[in-house]
C-alpha cells in the first residue's frame, strides 16, 4: 500500500496535475455556488476539456472539480440560504443564521475546516478500504454483479425520488431503454436505430449527461424565471466578517468532525446514497448527541449544527469512491458522470483497476487529498472574491452554459444530429424534472445499462436460462433481500403516510 | 375527468414502453441465437416490460404527493426562444463553422433573454469564442473542426 501511496503521490504531485487540482477545486467552487448547479454539472462540463489530457490528469481535474463543487454549495447555502446542491441543504439549517448574525466568515471558515476535516478523515478510510475491498470483490461473479446493480438502482430511486419512488423507478427504465440503443455488444446487431447510422455506436454518455444536467438545468432556470444571482447583491467584503474561529468553536467542532466523519463515510460508501442523506442524518445525529443548552441553538447559528452536515457531506464525497474504483459501480449519480467519463479514456474501474492501472487508482485518491488542501488554502481567503461570481446575471450564465454542452457534444463527434438529439432529450428532461422525475437515476442506469445486460446475459447463459442464478450464491441472495427490503420500505412508507 | 400532468406523463411513458416492447419483440436476431437463453431481444422484451408495469402503477395508484406547477410563473416564451435559436445553431454549425455560429449564438441568446448591453455582448460572444478556440486547439491540441476559419487560412 505504501508504495502505492508513493505511486500516486509522484504522479498527483506533478506540476500539471497540481495545476489541474487548483483549476479544477476552482471551476467547481464557482459553479457549484450557482443555485441549481451541481457536482454533476459541474464535471459534465469539464468532460470537453479534458478529451486532450492523460487518464490520471483528466480525473484528477473531475476530482478537483467535485470537491470545489460541493464547497461551492456550502457557500451559496450560507451566504444565500440557496444550496447549490441538495447535499448542502442541511448547511444551511445553521449557516445561513449565522451569516444574518454577521458572521458569514466566520460560518464559511467553519464550514471549510469541517469539510477539510471530514475529507482528511475520509480519504484514510478510503485508503485502507479499498485495497481490501478491490481484494474481496475480485470474488464476485456475475449473478453478484447483477445483484448488485439491482441494488444500486433500487438503492438510488429510493433516496433520491423525495417519496415518489415509481416516478425514480420510470426513471431507471428509461435509462436502461437509452442504453440498448445502437449495437448490441455480443451479436453486433443493431436495436432501436431505426435505420439510422447516427445510432448504430448508441446514444454517448456526454450528450445524455449534457442533455439531462447541463443543458436542462440552463432551461429548468430559465423556465422557472429563477434568478441564480437575485440575493447576490447583499454580498460585500465588508458583510462578511472576520473568518477567524475561537478556541470554544474549535473545541465544538473537534467533537463534531469524528462522528460525522464515520458517518458521512459509511453512507457514501452505500449505492444510491451519498452527500445529501450523509449530512441529514449527521445533522439529526448531532442534534441527539450535544446537551440540551446546545440543542436550542440549532437553526440558530450552531456550530455543532453546521460543522455535522459540511464534514458528513465530504466524507460521503470520499465514500461514494470505493464502489467506483473497487466494484465499478458507482453509488450516486455524480459517480456515475465520472465513471463515463472513465469509460471514455478506455479505463474499465473495478477490482482490477488497483493491479493493471495503480497510477490512476492511487492518484486519483491522493488528489482528493491535494484537492481539500487546495480547497482550504485557496478557496477560503478567496471566498469573499469568489462570492461575486453569484453576481453574474443569468441573462450571460444560461447562454454560456447551453454553449459548454454543445460545444462537448460537437467535439465529440462533429456531427449536428447530436447535437438535435442533445436538445430534444434536454427539452423532454426539464418537463420531467418540473413534475419531479428525478435524473440521477436515469444517468446511473444509463452507465451501468451495458454492463447490466452483459452479466445477466452471463447468468442466464451459465445457469442455462434458469432463473436460480438469482439465489444460488448466498451473496447474491443477500443483495437481493437487501433489495427487497428496500422496495418495501418504500411500500410500507407511502402507505404509513396515506394513513 | 381531469388528468393530472404525473399521470399524463406515466401514460405517455406507457405507450412509449408498449412501442419499446413491440420493436424489441421484432429485433431480427440469428437464426441459431432465436432459442438461446439469452439474445439481443432478451434484454429490451424485460425492459419493456418493466417499464409498462411501473407506467400502469402511477396510472393506476391514487397520488399520494402532487407536484403542483403554477404556468403562469414558468417563462415560456424565453424558453421557447432559446430553443429555437439552439435548434438554429445545430442546424448551421456544419455549415458555416464553429466559429460564427457560436459567436452568433451567444449573441442571439443574450438578446433575447433581455441584455442589451452591447459592447459587452460582443465582447462575451466573438472574441470570448476565439479565445476558447484557442485554449482547446492551440494550447490544449484538441481538434476542432471549422471548415470557414480552414478556408480563409486563420486554422490549419
Amino acid at each position: 500500500m505504501i508504495e502505492g501511496i508513493l505511486i500516486g503521490l509522484s504522479t498527483a504531485l506533478s506540476l500539471t496535475n497540481i495545476l489541474m487540482v487548483m483549476v479544477g477545486c476552482f471551476a467547481g467552487t464557482i459553479i457549484g455556488m450557482l443555485p441549481g448547479l451541481g457536482p454533476m454539472t459541474a464535471i459534465a462540463l469539464m468532460i470537453p476539456i479534458t478529451y486532450g489530457f492523460d487518464p490520471s490528469t483528466g480525473l484528477i481535474l473531475m476530482a478537483g472539480v467535485y470537491y470545489g463543487a460541493v464547497f461551492g454549495g456550502s457557500t451559496s447555502s450560507i451566504l444565500l440560504n440557496a444550496p447549490g446542491i441538495p447535499g448542502t441543504v442541511a448547511t444551511a439549517f445553521d449557516g445561513y443564521p449565522m451569516a444574518q448574525q454577521g458572521k458569514a466568515g466566520k460560518a464559511l471558515a467553519i464550514a471549510a475546516y469541517s469539510s477539510f476535516a471530514g475529507g482528511t478523515i475520509s480519504a484514510i478510510f478510503l485508503l485502507v478500504a479499498a485495497p481490501s475491498l478491490s481484494k474481496v470483490s475480485l470474488s464476485f461473479r456475475s449473478p453478484d454483479y447483477f445483484a448488485l446493480m439491482i441494488l444500486g438502482l433500487t438503492a438510488i430511486s429510493a433516496f433520491s425520488s423525495k417519496g415518489q419512488f415509481l416516478k425514480a423507478m420510470m426513471m431507471v427504465v428509461l435509462g436502461l431503454m437509452l442504453a440498448t440503443v445502437g449495437q448490441d455488444s455480443l451479436s453486433d446487431i443493431t436495436r432501436f436505430t431505426f435505420n439510422n447510422m447516427n445510432l448504430t455506436d448508441g446514444i454517448s454518455f456526454v450528450l445524455i449527461v449534457m442533455a439531462t444536467f447541463a443543458m436542462s438545468e440552463a432551461l429548468t432556470i430559465i423556465f422557472r424565471g429563477k434568478d441564480p444571482n437575485r440575493a447576490a447583491k447583499q454580498i460585500s467584503l465588508t458583510e462578511l466578517g472576520s473568518i477567524k474561529v475561537n478556541k470554544e468553536e474549535t473545541i465544538k467542532m473537534a467533537k463534531t468532525i469524528p462522528r460525522s466523519s464515520i458517518l458521512g463515510f459509511l453512507i457514501g460508501v452505500l449505492p444510491g446514497a451519498g452527500a445529501t442523506i450523509a449530512s441529514f442524518l449527521a445533522y439529526g445525529m448531532e442534534r441527539n448527541y450535544v446537551n440540551e443548552e446546545e440543542k436550542q441553538k440549532f437553526g440558530k447559528g450552531s456550530v455543532h449544527g453546521l460543522s455535522a452536515p459540511e464534514t458528513a457531506n465530504n466524507a460521503a464525497c470520499s465514500g461514494s469512491f470505493v464502489p467506483l474504483l473497487t466494484l465499478g459501480i458507482p453509488g450516486s449519480g455524480t459517480t456515475a458522470v465520472m465513471l463515463g467519463a472513465l469509460l471514455g479514456f478506455g479505463i474499465q474501474p473495478g477490482p482490477r483497476l488497483y493491479q493493471t492501472n495503480p497510477e490512476i487508482f492511487w492518484s486519483v485518491i491522493m488528489s482528493m487529498y491535494i484537492g481539500m488542501v487546495v480547497l482550504l488554502i485557496l478557496n477560503l481567503p478567496l471566498i469573499p472574491y469568489i462570492a461575486r461570481i453569484l453576481a453574474v446575471p443569468r441573462n450571460y450564465l444560461i447562454p454560456l452554459i447551453l454553449f459548454f454542452s454543445v460545444t462537448g457534444i460537437y467535439l465529440m463527434s462533429f456531427n449536428n444530429f447530436d447535437i438535435f438529439l442533445m436538445i430534444g432529450i434536454a427539452v423532454v428532461a426539464t418537463f420531467l424534472r418540473l413534475y419531479d422525475f428525478p435524473m440521477p437515476p436515469l444517468i446511473l442506469a444509463f452507465v451501468l445499462g451495458g454492463l447490466m445486460e452483459e452479466t445477466l446475459r452471463r447468468s442466464l447463459l451459465i445457469s442455462d436460462g434458469s432463473p436460480n442464478f438469482l439465489w444460488d450464491r448466498p451473496i447474491t441472495l443477500i443483495i437481493l433481500i437487501i433489495t427487497v427490503v428496500i422496495v418495501f420500505w418504500q411500500i410500507f412508507s407511502t402507505f404509513r403516510k396515506k394513513t | 375527468m381531469r388528468i393530472s400532468p404525473t399521470k399524463f406523463i406515466s401514460l405517455l411513458f406507457l405507450v412509449l414502453s408498449v412501442f419499446y416492447l413491440y420493436t424489441a419483440y421484432n429485433i431480427q436476431v440469428f437464426a441459431f441465437d432465436e432459442n438461446a437463453p439469452f439474445n439481443a431481444r432478451t434484454f429490451p422484451i424485460y425492459l419493456g416490460w418493466a417499464g409498462i408495469i411501473l407506467s400502469s402503477l402511477k396510472i393506476i395508484l391514487p397520488e399520494k404527493v402532487t407536484t403542483e406547477v403554477n404556468h403562469k410563473h414558468l417563462d415560456y416564451k424565453s424558453i421557447i426562444y432559446l430553443i429555437i435559436i439552439s435548434l438554429i445553431y445545430a442546424a448551421v454549425i456544419l455549415k458555416i463553422g464553429y466559429f460564427i455560429s457560436t459567436s452568433l449564438f451567444l449573441f442571439a441568446s443574450y438578446y433575447f433573454l433581455g441584455e442589451r448591453r452591447w459592447g459587452l455582448m460582443f465582447i462575451l460572444s466573438f472574441p470570448f469564442v476565439a479565445a476558447f478556440m484557442y485554449l482547446l486547439h492551440g494550447l490544449l491540441n484538441i481538434y476542432l473542426r471549422d471548415p470557414f476559419l480552414k478556408y480563409i487560412g486563420v486554422m490549419g
